[in-house]
């Protein structure tokens, strides 16, 4: 059979979903953002509540994500997503809402914002980005953070004694009583983003039953940030994130694992 | 054996060569083109289009989604 005659529209079973603009994604190659990015527009077709979901995007590399999701999107000041996620989830109850956030944003300038809204059992969708460096300023240190990572504020790698450890601020959530849905995924492969999607699912399916607050985190690559190639940034995580951040389940239905 | 075949599609210019596609592709259809696109990156090409199944693999890791993927029954 010749690649034409496969290359028809009857026969197309994978293609960009339209609730993601033609807008060229403004991040790096190999970035996971852009993969988590089509991941939730993918549900959200799939869900058919396009005209019910609210996102937050944060400030960070994915500070534009609004340019790149064809759906309702607000902007939220550095780490404050939670806090206008809440805002607007109190005023239109019926919506999903969502917020995107990375490391920096979440468990740095925004973890008074992210730990009351979790504790408050806010009914969004927290997506927590965690490539444990803050990407679009550089590539300084961020909380999650790993120990002797080398990183352009702590050159010498980061030292425990004097910087502390990396912050597990998704174990620190899933013990608040409010939360009801906690897990932790990445996108550098098929069935990972397999996994993915089947979670961020879930956590939106959460939100339409009122179950309460769903953080999905996802451990990705910051290819720029860490000095690698694409592919060589995904060996790495594999090798030094995955160990200190295990992916998994961390509370399902409201109950720790 | 394989009762499927299928066919991708690389928008090239939406492609920023990551090679993300490449390890997941089981069957090690995907190769990197020596041309290069508007942007100045490589692109993948189908360097062995019998072997592919339509298994959706690359599309999936895409962080730019610049692939379409087609499958037809044999």
């Amino acid at each position: 059979m010749e690649i034409l005659d496969i290359i028809k529209s009857e026969n197309q079973v994978f293609c960009k979903t339209k609730l993601m603009t033609d807008t060229a994604l403004s991040y790096c190659p190999g970035c996971g953002h852009g993969t988590v990015h089509n991941i939730i527009m993918e549900v959200i077709e799939e869900m058919g509540i396009v005209e019910d979901t609210i996102g937050v995007a944060p400030v960070g590399c994915s500070v534009l994500a609004y340019e790149f999701m064809d759906i309702d999107m607000t902007q939220a000041a550095h780490g404050r997503a939670p806090a206008v996620a809440t805002a607007i989830t109190r005023t239109w109850p019926e919506k999903y809402v969502f917020t995107y956030q990375g490391d920096g944003d979440l468990a740095a300038i925004g973890t008074a914002e992210t730990i009351h809204a979790c504790n408050r059992g806010e009914n969004i969708v927290v997506i927590f980005v965690n490539n444990g460096i803050y990407g679009m300023t550089g590539g300084q240190m961020a909380p999650t953070t790993l120990p002797g990572m080398q990183t352009s504020t702590s050159p010498y790698g980061r030292e425990i004694e004097t910087m502390g450890s990396p912050l597990k601020i998704t174990e620190l959530v899933a013990n608040l009583p409010g939360v009801y849905y906690v897990t932790r995924h990445a996108v550098h492969t098929h069935k990972h983003a397999r996994k993915a999607k089947k979670a961020i699912r879930k956590a939106f399916e959460n939100t339409r039953l009122n179950k309460g607050l769903s953080f999905v985190e996802i451990v990705s690559n910051c290819n720029a940030g860490w000095k690698m190639n694409p592919i060589e940034s995904n060996e790495w995580m594999v090798d030094n994130m995955f160990p200190y951040f295990p992916l998994g389940d961390i509370k399902v239905n409201g109950k720790l694992k | 054996m394989a009762k499927v075949k299928g066919a991708i599609v690389v928008d090239t210019e939406i492609c920023k060569g990551c090679e993300i596609c490449m390890p997941v592709c089981l069957d090690n259809v995907i190769s990197m083109s020596k041309e290069v696109n508007r942007k100045g990156y490589h692109y993948p090409y189908m360097s062995d289009p019998e072997a592919c199944n339509g298994c959706t693999n690359c599309a999936l890791v895409c962080p730019d989604r610049a692939i379409t993927v087609y499958r037809v029954k044999v």
